[in-house]
């Protein structure tokens, strides 16, 4: 897996969770850029991502997360593969 | 958790996209509701969640349909979407209003509040530990932590009185999720202060407290003993968001929400039909031989299906009703009951019997049939995957759990699918199974005599009647809700609502209990008329509902008897009844004729629905072959 699959897989998490096909993320895409993703999404798209790669988020890098692409790298170097 | 149901296909999202798109909001609903039957995980509860919300608001003319509303300590807003899809698989159409994190006190007490305008049916109380429990010191002596816990449970006793009596809605409190942390270790459970020991003891109070006030509890607690406290509570959620309970937990919640709600309004399963071979005993009985079978002491394969045997006697002990499904030749089967002497369950346990080869589909039916009860009110366990997908595809009313490999797991399985669910314990639940004996007896008796009036008059019926009390209100509330073939008009109400009827000028009420010569039936009808526009000569029949357990024994000509008299020493000088269609009461359909009521002009009411009008002088008293008497 590499940050490209992660990130589609991502994409396809949101678009579920938003209900909204148009949604596409790239490596710099920031929270604000999406509308509808508020604190509460944001949370539910970690529980996601979780789920889905089997990876655990600590609470202070759910905090300092920027952008999808530090997202994807912490989930790529959780997962052993990055 | 939630392993009783089948996982959802791989296009499922295809499936709901389809689903969504169908042109009949009826089409659309129900394919939502099929989709609902599956193991969702987190985003896709979400999904079908989403696309109830774009079927519209005309979906409570497909559903029952009901507001709910959740106040609480912690946010609640993630719990929304597994609340409704575990009610949906249900056939009930919940909408849901989510209360401000930690505003359930203002909430409740302001009229002006967001929740007073939602005007909610159901109340739930979904308060964390942490956020009503004071500080208890170490020291704090044992009486002290009571009174401090006990302060904390009046508070919510007059909540809940609040909740009752400005919304009318009935209540429900989660128990508290033990999510203490060890102080001193094992020693906590000799320490009232400990923390752990607070809040276990906060669960007792309130259970205390539940009871005594009818209230239901969603025990919480009690599911996270069973699947660990991880798999209901994630301290790194509760931090970032305020989620007490856990997102993976949020299907198991509305899963067990969902339950108490269809078991406040009838909706709960009814009958626990069994295979035989490999399911209640180990083996094939036509290829083994009965005194092959696997079944009892001295195996642990025998004992886990004698574990199988002991639960369904449980529940047959508490008024589930049991049958045999089962391809086998019928008298083979029926001896191993009486010959095999491991056997927990008795052949009179099971109240329908059906061995044969045919398809089981055509042989659930059947028992439907015979039982009197709809085909959504059975449960089917069978070993085998073929006949469970068969059944599941023929009939998708009828329950069917996934069954694990290993038969020691079966009972656990069917236990923990809570098909059962109940919000209550009656004196007629205790009854129902022998009811179900008695009347094979008086079907033989049915048999045995020449006329329909032959067989009422040897049955030596009595009924024992009189105005509904409080000691009647909770088999009252079952028998309203649970009701769907005799009931006119249909109308579920809670406690709160039906004593509210009962206190109202005006109203009438009757509660009627037959006794035969084979045994006494319990509480089995129910009559309130309302005088809805405050003129005491009117009476309207809001409410008229009979057990299906007593149909054919002119109980309804009895009832109407008693009201039509009680309604003429009160001056009463019309009685109207309306008559609501449903897709199971057609039995009652031509009820009011066939009892000289006058149909009504009324051109405003929906489709099929249709309004008479008695005047009592007129009415002649039907002969009836039981008696009454009057407490």
């Amino acid at each position: 897996m590499n940050a490209d699959e992660i990130l589609q897989s991502f994409t396809q998490i949101l678009r579920d969770l938003l209900g909204d096909d148009s949604i596409v993320l790239h490596p710099e895409t920031r929270r604000s850029d999406v509308p509808e993703w508020g604190s509460f999404s944001y949370v539910s798209f970690i529980v996601a991502v979780e789920m889905q790669f089997n990876v655990k988020f600590t609470v202070a890098e759910v905090e300092s997360f920027q952008t999808v692409g530090e997202i994807a790298q912490r989930t790529l170097a959780l997962r052993g593969t990055a | 958790m939630l392993d009783w149901l089948v996982p959802p296909p791989s296009d499922f999202a295809a499936q709901l996209r389809a689903g969504s798109q169908a042109a009949a909001p009826r089409e659309r609903v129900e394919q939502l509701i099929a989709l609902a039957q599956y193991r969702l995980d987190f985003l896709q509860t979400i999904q079908l969640n989403r696309a109830m919300d774009a079927i519209g608001p005309k979906v409570g003319e497909i559903l029952p349909r009901e507001r709910v509303a959740l106040v609480g300590s912690a946010t609640l807003d993630h719990l929304v979407p597994g609340i409704r899809v575990a009610a949906l698989q249900r056939r009930l159409w919940i909408d849901v209003h989510c209360g401000a994190y930690g505003q359930y006190r203002h909430e409740i007490l302001d009229p002006a509040s967001a929740l007073h305008s939602f005007a909610p049916r159901t109340i739930v109380f979904s308060i964390a530990a942490a956020h009503v429990v004071p500080e208890i010191l170490p020291g704090t002596s044992a009486e002290q932590v009571e009174v401090a816990l006990q302060a904390v449970v009046d508070e919510f006793r007059s909540l809940w009185k609040r909740a009752r009596e400005d919304f009318k809605a009935s209540v429900i409190h989660q128990t508290f999720l033990n999510v203490t942390e060890p102080l001193f270790g094992s020693f906590d459970r000799l320490t009232p202060s400990s923390p752990w020991r607070v809040v276990e003891r906060m669960n007792e109070l309130l259970g205390q407290a539940a009871s005594a006030e009818g209230v239901a509890v969603l025990d919480v607690a009690r599911a996270a003993q069973a699947d660990g406290r991880d798999a209901w509570f994630d301290g790194a959620r509760m931090l970032q968001a305020k989620q007490e309970i856990a997102p993976q937990a949020v299907s198991a919640y509305g899963e067990l929400l969902a339950r108490i709600l269809c078991a406040q309004r009838g909706m709960s399963r009814k009958c626990l039909v069994l295979d035989l071979d490999n399911t209640l005993w180990g083996g094939v009985l036509g290829d083994d031989g009965v005194e092959n079978l696997v079944l009892g002491q001295g195996s642990a394969a025998g004992e886990a299906h004698l574990a199988l045997q002991r639960y369904a006697r449980s529940l047959k002990d508490r008024g589930i009703i049991l049958a045999v499904c089962s391809k086998n030749d019928p008298v083979k089967a029926e001896e191993a009951f009486s010959s095999h002497p491991e056997m927990a369950l008795k052949r009179s346990d099971i109240a329908a019997f059906v061995a044969n080869w045919d398809d089981k589909a055509r042989n659930l039916e059947a028992i439907a049939g015979q039982l009197n009860i709809g085909i959504d009110s059975l449960v089917f366990v069978d070993d085998n995957p073929a006949e469970r997908a068969r059944i599941r595809e023929a009939l998708p009313g009828v329950a069917v759990p996934e069954l694990p490999p290993d038969i020691a797991g079966y009972t656990r399985r069917v236990a923990d699918a809570g098909y059962f669910e109940a919000v209550g314990f009656t004196s007629e639940d205790r009854q129902r199974a022998d009811d179900y004996a008695q009347n094979v007896q008086r079907d033989a008796l049915r048999g045995s005599v020449q006329s329909l009036d032959e067989f009422l008059q040897g049955l030596q019926m009595t009924a024992v009647c009189g105005p509904i009390a409080t000691v009647d209100l909770p088999r009252v509330t079952q028998l309203i809700n649970k009701t769907n073939q005799f009931n006119l008009t249909t109308r579920r109400y809670s406690t709160e609502q039906i004593v509210e009827m009962l206190t109202a000028p005006g109203t009438l009420s009757l509660q009627l209990r037959l006794r035969d010569r084979f045994g006494d039936n319990g509480l089995v009808s129910v009559l309130i008329l309302r005088s809805p526009d405050g003129r005491p000569d009117r009476l309207e029949i809001d409410t008229w509902v009979m057990s299906c357990r007593v149909f054919g024994r002119q109980l309804e000509h009895e009832a109407l008897n008693i009201v039509v008299e009680s309604a003429r020493r009160a001056g009463v000088g019309e009685i109207v009844g309306t008559y609501a269609p449903t897709a199971k009461n057609s039995v009652v359909s031509d009820l009011y004729e066939k009892f000289g009521f006058r149909r009504m002009e009324a051109p405003t009411l929906p489709q099929g629905t249709s309004r008479w009008s008695l005047i009592p002088a007129d009415y002649a008293p039907s002969t009836t072959h039981i008696k009454t008497e009057h407490t």
